[in-house]
């Protein structure tokens, strides 16, 4: 059952791409906005890269995981789907998968594009690739928590943010922390392996926590 | 069968009502009347499970659903509200999809029956927003036509409606009653239902 | 005595009312014997003068945070997993009083890190670690803010509490890696050479004096809380004058 969800999310977005375009837009220009404020010399933006980039995907995630459950909520299939034989925590994961595939997948495929802006070698862009790979479901994953415990709430989008960008920073520390060992020439191997193991972690985790705070909105 | 035991209800620091008590057997249909505000919504979502009462229980076939798990919900179908119908699909996606999480499969041409039979024949395939309120309230109720739950629960789904599709919603009821099912309407309505056991709930404020 | 009737916010307000005293004065007296051990009787610090003695309000602070962050999701969890309204005001309660000692605790750091380091903020483990818990205290207190219906405020601040709380050694663990890997820039604070017994008193005094204000201030909060959400309760007008 996990596939219609995840094909009814996926054929949602397409119709509305623009959406879409605009988060991966907006990562792209944030992204830029960081040497034209700090200055151009490449061996300060080759330090800086790695922190930049991965802000820049955290925020542009935080504006993704608004429409996670909003648009469910309003016109009231979110309680239909609360309503089915499934278990909610496998409908979270549909709808999470459906987000990463649709909001974070495309971030971790101009990241490395980006990353050329910033004068990084080919490895340490590899590494930036996998990092994003490997961390932004996290992203997804613990942002749905946030979006499910804001729904309809005013000012829920800043609101969100405040809850969820301090769950964040494990993330970004070692996410940030890999590609910048690849910067220095040494291994990204022990923030990788710790990166991987919040992933996992989430995976499990998260999805519950989501499930129970779907619960708490609708009532 | 379908029981509430003593149930109440408090929303935000407001008693909407307590001491409600019914016994529903197969073939059963309970109206649920009462002015805006006392509360037929809140029954309503206390009985699917969704809200949580404030005293007593909600039993099917004897165990409290809160005991039944994600078991109650394949005995059940709620239209709420809000229609429950995505505007960027088409009204056939949305009827195979909603279904489909519910568990049962239809296939295309199947789906378009049933639509054609709620009169939305020939705009199946349009994205649900270009539907008038009323159409995409049949689209909603077509669920009706394809579930097979026991116990359906309706919150004033006849708004909206023309006398042509209230008739139809009267007949699907009618069907459904007839074959063991049980429903709770409310509603402001009356829907002249025949040969069917009636009960009605009047919730005051 | 059946002490289950004291679940009851309505009930548990006059008890609340009894028990402030009895820890309010007691940390008056406490604070009081704290600064002055800390700083009258304990020895001048042989590397950093007399500054450190900020140390007796910004050691204290910083751990009651961490201590009544964990209370708050524990009162919040038991709130939302037995439906009780007061354990979930308690948590409300908590998390204000939290935040505070938080924030002191990052205040009186500043104060402390300016004459010794040069700068009012330092990035190292426990400072960013503390910065980091004052945000998720915000984000708590945010969500309840933002919440209309008390008992979704509750449910929702409880999961986020709980969330938070599981998060919070994965956190400290990460900041505690990314402080060690970029050490060149950062300097510890809490350098911990032998501690003198008198100042280990001052900061166990304080600790204690801490302990005691935060169980009064939160009851004095928990008992307006009470009377902001139970107006409509059985017995609020004979209970509450």
């Amino acid at each position: 059952m996990l596939r219609w969800i995840v094909w009814r999310d996926l054929i949602l977005a397409w119709r509305r791409r623009a959406d879409v375009l605009s988060t991966l837009f907006f990562f792209v220009i944030v992204v830029s906005l960081f040497p034209l404020g700090i200055g151009p010399e490449t061996q300060l933006l080759r330090t800086i890269a790695p922190g930049v980039v991965w802000v820049a995907a955290l925020l542009a995630s935080m504006l993704s995981l608004g429409r996670l459950f909003a648009n469910d909520y309003q016109d009231g299939t979110l309680e239909q789907l609360l309503l089915t034989p499934q278990p909610l925590y496998l409908i979270v994961l549909g709808k999470v998968l459906a987000q990463w595939l649709v909001a974070e997948i495309p971030l971790v495929l101009i990241a490395p594009l980006i990353g050329v802006q910033f004068d990084l070698s080919r490895e340490t862009l590899l590494v930036l690739f996998v990092t994003l790979l490997l961390g932004t479901p996290v992203l997804s994953l613990i942002g749905s928590i946030g979006a499910a415990l804001t729904l309809g709430l005013r000012g829920s989008g800043v609101l969100i943010s405040l809850l969820v960008l301090p769950l964040y920073i494990p993330v970004l520390i070692f996410g940030a922390g890999a590609v910048d060992a690849s910067i220095m020439g040494s291994s990204p191997q022990s923030n990788l392996y710790l990166l991987g193991a919040i992933t996992v972690l989430s995976l499990t985790f998260a999805p519950w926590a989501t499930s129970a705070a779907l619960r708490i909105s609708l009532e | 069968m379908l029981e509430a035991i003593n149930l109440g209800c408090v929303r935000g620091d407001r008693r909407l009502f307590e001491g409600v008590n019914f016994s529903l057997t197969p073939g059963t249909y309970l109206q649920l009347q009462g002015p805006n505000g006392s509360g037929k919504t809140s029954l309503l979502r206390i009985i699917c499970g969704l809200l949580t009462q404030a005293e007593g229980e909600v039993r099917w076939q004897g165990a409290n659903i809160r005991s039944l798990g994600e078991d109650y919900f394949t005995a059940l179908t709620y239209l709420g509200h809000r229609n429950g119908v995505k505007d960027e699909l088409s009204a056939l996606e949305n009827l195979r999809v909603s279904n489909a999480l519910n568990g049962i499969e239809i296939n295309n041409n199947k789906a378009r029956e049933v639509l054609r039979k709620m009169g939305i024949g020939g705009r199946e395939s349009l994205p649900a927003r270009l539907l008038s309120e009323g159409q995409r309230r049949r689209v909603a109720l077509a669920r009706l036509a394809v579930c097979n739950t026991s116990v359906w629960l309706l919150d004033e789904v006849l708004t909206s409606l023309d006398r042509a599709a209230i008739g139809l919603v009267r007949s699907l009821i009618e069907e459904h009653l007839s074959g063991g099912g049980i429903a709770i309407v409310a509603t402001h309505q009356e829907l002249g239902l025949s040969g069917v056991s009636l009960q009605r709930l009047e919730l005051a404020t | 005595m059946n002490l289950y009737k004291y679940a009851s916010p309505v009930n548990f307000y006059p008890l609340a009312g009894k028990i402030i005293p009895w820890f309010a004065i007691p940390a008056a007296l406490l604070f009081a014997a704290g600064l002055y051990v800390g700083f009258f009787v304990a020895p001048t610090d042989a590397q950093q003068g007399d500054v450190y003695r900020i140390m007796f309000i910004h050691v204290p602070a910083a751990w009651m945070g961490m201590f009544l962050y964990v209370m708050m999701a524990i009162y919040a969890g038991i709130g939302w997993a037995f439906n009780a309204r007061l354990s979930s005001m308690m948590a409300t309660s908590i998390s204000v009083t939290g935040a505070s000692f938080t924030f002191l605790s990052l205040v009186t750091g500043a104060f402390w890190g300016k004459p010794t380091w040069g700068t009012w903020w330092v990035w190292d483990a426990r400072m960013t670690s503390t910065l980091i818990l004052l945000f998720l205290y915000v984000g708590f207190i945010s969500l309840q803010a933002s919440i209309d219906d008390p008992r979704r405020a509750d449910r929702a601040g409880a999961v986020l509490a709980l969330v938070g709380v599981i998060n919070v050694p994965i956190i400290y663990y990460s900041v505690q890696w990314w402080n060690t890997l970029h050490q060149g820039a950062t300097i510890r604070i809490l350098n911990k050479p032998t501690i003198a017994p008198k100042m280990l008193a001052a900061m166990l005094i304080m600790l204690a004096a801490c302990w005691l204000y935060s169980v009064a201030v939160v009851l004095v909060r928990l008992r307006y809380i009470i009377v902001e959400r139970e107006q409509n309760a059985a017995r609020f007008a004979e209970v509450v004058a």
